[in-house]
């Protein structure tokens, strides 16, 4: 019979039941989990309806006409800064990312409701498999991006390729944020509605509609304090401006990282003290 | 159906002795496992509530599940769980599959464990059973590639291989529970945890799990059952514990282990957790036996021959009032017939069975069983109250009737009829 590598003997050593944790039952098995979790996500939301595809692409697309619509011819914004409907393209597809991510992880947990009461289920895969799904749909986008990226005149540069560390750190940090989320969520069930607020004001206290220069004083050093800040400030840079000035002072620099490995920090001790006992609270 | 042409061979095939069972490897080790809940009395649910009320404390009323439970299940074992609602006995079972965590006390699991709680497995009603089947495969400690081999033989067993496509929100309810047991049956994992299975499908399903059940048995596996049902505690079960209060109340002889099951269901409103409300059994089994015609002990009867049926109880107890009943199952547990009789006592003495007295009850039956295995289970109630039971005991006697005219069911009656042609008038 085929049972995985076990033989035998290997079916009468005893070993201690763990209980429900973030990664019980072994780590290749939460890989596997997390892979078809997610591939069957995307796949639903995909290939589920014949415009798929297309509506997911439609989402930002949308977004990004009207808002360069109302910067460019409402509020002459756009006009000031160089490449701005790129800008703004590039911009809207990875905070989309972030406040995607996030906002399916809240309800996570209680949406696979059903593996969670009924199997050993390794909690952490709840959180990461809707963050990875958002990196499919964020991969499609990128793509569609590029393609305005050259089209709008912009050449390759060898920065093009920090965007790698740069995404995986945005990569983090949203998981980080999507692993508190899921599991505050079964305690505090207005959680959902509260982040989604805050979401929308984050949208605008980040430097995603408008460069950070654009900001004076004490705003433009607190909106930089945001950890979300210097990620979309330097992608700025590296794909599309390579002149556009960079944050530099102490407390823009110090402040984000700081912030970035506390959130992580938090998110790990959140999610082990939480993981154990979601089931119960369901 | 073939088992009932060769009930000889039937009856020899399983090649483990169950009576050794408890000898073999130890393969789920529990020392004291203990789970307390905290159930607060107002819920507090709501970051909001948290704000708006900062200063309340949160109180919390302590529901303690499980108090030191501690047993061993061997390699093999059909191990029963049963008690009461809330008597933590689904709680044990979490606590085993790792959904829940223990407080404390040693848990220690050897091989790969496959859980079906709450009927069911985990589904994500979006998702189609060909890509649930191959997500539960994973759960249930397959690879990928593992799980998808056994697609088809999931969705065979289930019996919905047109399904396949379908998304499991558009399944009946009988539909998905079919599914979930098939995935739990086809992850050929080394102990089966199941959590009250016998609402499983309709009858003919039913039938199959219980196939399944027997087949698993003779092979070896190991299963963890959590039931209300004491017939299939005692048709199934080498061993049983009963729980109570989580606390753990008996192990050993699934009969025993019903027994007191109904004793805490029958002793109604009054404090039932107290020791001595559970009584010792009252009358313990001398001896049971059938007879052929030629007055020969025998495990077989044939075919059509009365069967001599004799027994011999001792009243461990004074019993007031008894009476003695006898039920006669086929294979799968179905009643076909019983009987019962009052205790009738010698001339002048009052009708009470004393302690240390014993009684036996002798005589024959007809028989018109066909071909099979059957079994006879006994009941023996006091004080003129049915449920006032003494004893219950659903496997007194097994046999096999053998015989070369099979026939439809499990009984042949002498039938008179004709068949003839009639004229249109």
């Amino acid at each position: 019979m085929t049972s995985g590598a076990m033989t035998q003997d290997d079916r009468l050593v005893l070993r201690e039941v763990q209980g429900p944790s973030a990664l019980g039952g072994g780590a290749r098995r939460s890989l596997e989990l997390l892979w078809l979790i997610a591939a069957n996500e995307f796949k639903r939301t995909y290939f589920g309806t014949v415009l798929g595809y297309l509506w997911s692409l439609c989402r930002p697309l949308l977004l990004f006409a009207v808002l360069l619509v109302v910067f460019t011819h409402v509020l002459h914004l756009g006009n000031t800064v160089a490449h701005y409907p790129v800008f703004l393209l590039l911009n809207i597809v990875l905070f989309g990312f972030f406040q995607e991510a996030t906002i399916t992880s809240v309800s996570s947990v209680l949406t696979q409701e059903a593996v969670v009461r009924k199997t050993q289920f390794p909690r952490l895969v709840i959180p990461l498999a809707v963050v990875l799904t958002s990196v499919f749909n964020l991969v499609l986008n990128l793509i569609v991006v590029c393609v305005f990226v050259l089209a709008f005149g912009i050449s390759p540069r060898w920065t093009w390729l920090l965007m790698v560390p740069l995404l995986l750190v945005l990569f983090v940090l949203t998981t980080a944020v999507a692993m508190i989320l899921s599991a505050l969520y079964p305690r505090f069930r207005d959680l959902a509605i509260i982040w989604a607020v805050f979401a929308t004001a984050l949208l605008y206290a980040t430097p995603v509609l408008y460069p950070l220069q654009h900001a004076h004083g004490a705003l433009r050093t607190l909106l930089a304090c945001n950890p979300l800040a210097p990620l979309f400030e330097l992608s700025r840079r590296w794909v599309i401006s390579p002149d556009a000035p960079v944050a530099t002072g102490v407390v823009e620099v110090v402040v984000p990282i700081a912030l970035i490995v506390g959130i992580c920090a938090l998110a790990v001790w959140v999610f082990r003290r939480e993981a154990p006992r979601i089931a119960e609270a369901l | 159906m073939t088992a009932s042409r060769t009930p000889i061979d039937e009856a020899t095939a399983s090649t483990i002795d169950r009576s050794r069972l408890t000898e073999g490897p130890v393969v789920i080790e529990a020392r004291d496992v203990t789970k307390t809940f905290r159930i607060p009395d107002r819920r507090v649910d709501s970051i909001k509530e948290r704000v708006t009320h900062p200063l309340t404390r949160q109180t919390y009323r302590e529901l303690r599940a499980l108090r030191g439970v501690s047993f061993d299940v061997h390699r093999g074992e059909f191990f029963g769980i049963v008690g009461r609602n809330g008597s933590g006995k689904s709680t044990l079972l979490k606590i085993m599959a790792s959904i829940y965590r223990r407080d404390a006390g040693g848990l220690r699991v050897a091989g790969r464990l496959a859980p079906f709680i709450e009927l069911g497995v985990g589904f994500n009603p979006e998702l189609t059973s060909r890509e649930n089947v191959v997500l539960n495969g994973v759960l249930m400690g397959l690879s990928r590639q593992q799980a998808r081999r056994r697609l088809d033989a999931v969705l065979e067993f289930a019996e919905l291989e047109q399904f396949a496509d379908l998304k499991l929100k558009n399944y009946s309810s009988g539909m998905m529970v079919r599914l979930a047991f098939a995935v739990m049956v086809e992850a050929d994992a080394d102990i089966m945890l199941i959590d009250e299975v016998l609402a499983v499908g309709d009858a003919a399903f039913g039938q199959k799990c219980m196939d399944v059940f027997r087949a698993r048995r003779d092979a070896g596996k190991t299963v963890v059952l959590v039931t209300h049902d004491m017939a299939t505690v005692q048709s199934f079960c080498d061993r049983a514990m009963l729980l109570h209060n989580g606390e753990m109340q008996y192990l050993g002889d699934p009969e025993e282990a019903a027994l007191r099951y109904y004793r805490l269901n029958f002793s109604g409103h009054h404090d039932a957790s107290a020791p001595q409300d559970v009584p010792d059994v009252n009358v313990r089994v001398i001896d049971a036996w059938l007879e052929n015609p030629a007055g020969e002990r025998v495990d077989n009867i044939e075919q059509g021959e009365p069967i001599g049926f004799n027994v011999i109880f001792e009243a461990r107890h004074d019993l007031a009032h008894p009476m003695f009943g006898f039920n006669f199952h086929n294979a799968d547990g179905v009643l076909l017939f019983g009987f019962s009789r009052e205790f009738d006592p010698p001339d002048g003495e009052p009708d009470e069975l004393r302690a240390g007295r014993r009684v036996r009850l002798s005589g024959t039956i007809e028989n018109r069983l066909l071909p099979g295995r059957y079994s006879v289970g006994a009941v023996i109630s006091r004080n003129r109250t049915a449920a006032d039971l003494a004893l219950h005991m659903l496997r007194l006697l097994d046999f096999v009737v053998y015989g070369t005219e099979p026939g439809h069911g499990n009984v042949s009656v002498d039938v008179d009829m004709d068949v003839t042609v009639e004229d249109g008038a």
